[in-house]
């Protein structure tokens, strides 16, 4: 089980995360933050590895990575 | 469930003001990362360029100095023989270090002052508004060689090679910022480069190929599509010393 949080309010909208997921979970959002920019979401949490691949391209440390302790 | 990656601590809360998909951000990130990880908050001290980064201050978390453009290792330099316990680091882009620091460089990399240099070479310039820097490409369009960069005016300065033959200068190497295992690759550059200092090794300096999609014209992912494909040609990564 993994999960990540992206902070939507800072996020750029590069989209450099969604080349980057080899799963492929993460989209861009349609509705703009404060900033006008279109963010990101996960879109299918429960397929998330914990990676950490997204997090680490980010260049806005918009997103943090979550993994069970096993 | 674990946090086990988030913001570093030598990184502020700031959003920063870098372009969305800017590599600064990148580098910025893995700076603090090091910092943290080799645990030097407390000794570091960084001198900030003039060009993109030129607040970079306002994004780490710990000691900073500004200098005059491209005069960042003069100053470094200063700092770290006045203060030889502190871990004094330049962070230069292609403007900065390779144009008009060119100077100062060269001359603290012969002097092997040890220091460490991290160069962003993303082969335009930036905050001034996207002419050409030493760095651009043969062929590469910029505001100030709109039809594409001509030999004429230069071929692409490869100052990473240049310092690597100097006496003084103990450890070089080329990484990127283009795809997330290269900037995993880069996170160790780093390290490696910092290390050096602590262990009074000498002049350490890691190059970033870093992307500025703001004046390559280009979207966040076709900037790091074009130094995968086009960039790393002309430099190529790796050790270098
Ligand atoms: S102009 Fe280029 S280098 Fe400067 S912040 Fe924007 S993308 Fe980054």
């Amino acid at each position: 089980m993994a999960k990540i949080t992206v902070d939507t309010q800072n996020c750029k909208g590069c989209l450099l995360c969604v080349a980057a997921c080899p799963r492929g979970l993460i989209k861009k959002d349609e509705r703009l933050n404060k900033k006008g920019f279109n963010p990101v979401k996960c879109v299918d949490a429960a397929q998330c590895s914990g990676c950490c691949l997204c997090a680490v391209i980010c260049p806005d440390c918009c997103i943090e990575v979550y993994k069970e302790n096993t | 469930m674990e946090k086990i990656y988030s913001r570093p601590r030598s990184l502020r809360e700031n959003p920063t003001h870098y372009c969305p998909g800017c590599g600064h951000g990148i580098a910025h990130k893995l700076v603090a990362q090091v910092v943290d990880e080799l645990d030097i908050r407390e000794k570091v001290i960084a001198i900030a360029p003039v060009g993109c980064a030129v607040i970079a201050y306002d994004y780490w978390d710990f000691d900073c100095s500004e200098a005059a453009h491209g005069r960042a290792l003069a100053v470094a330099t200063a700092i770290k023989r006045l203060r030889p316990e502190n871990v004094v680091f330049t962070y230069q882009g292609d403007g900065d270090l390779a144009a008009i620091g060119t100077n100062e460089t060269i001359h603290a990399a012969n002097r092997g002052e040890n220091l460490t240099v991290i160069f962003i070479n993303n082969a335009v310039y930036g905050m001034t508004g996207g002419q050409m820097a030493p760095t651009t490409l043969l062929g590469q369009k910029t505001a100030t060689t709109p039809r594409g960069r001509v030999a004429q005016e230069g071929l692409p300065l490869k100052i990473s090679e240049l310092l690597a033959g100097l006496g003084g200068v103990k450890y070089v190497e080329r990484v990127s910022m283009h795809a997330p295992a290269e900037v995993l690759k880069a996170k160790r550059a780093l390290t490696q480069a910092f290390q050096n200092q602590i262990d009074g090794v000498g002049f350490s300096l890691v190059e970033i190929l870093s992307p500025c999609p703001t004046y390559w014209g280009k979207s966040p992912q076709k900037s790091a599509e074009w130094i995968r494909d086009v960039m790393i040609k002309e430099f190529p990564l790796g050790r270098i010393k």
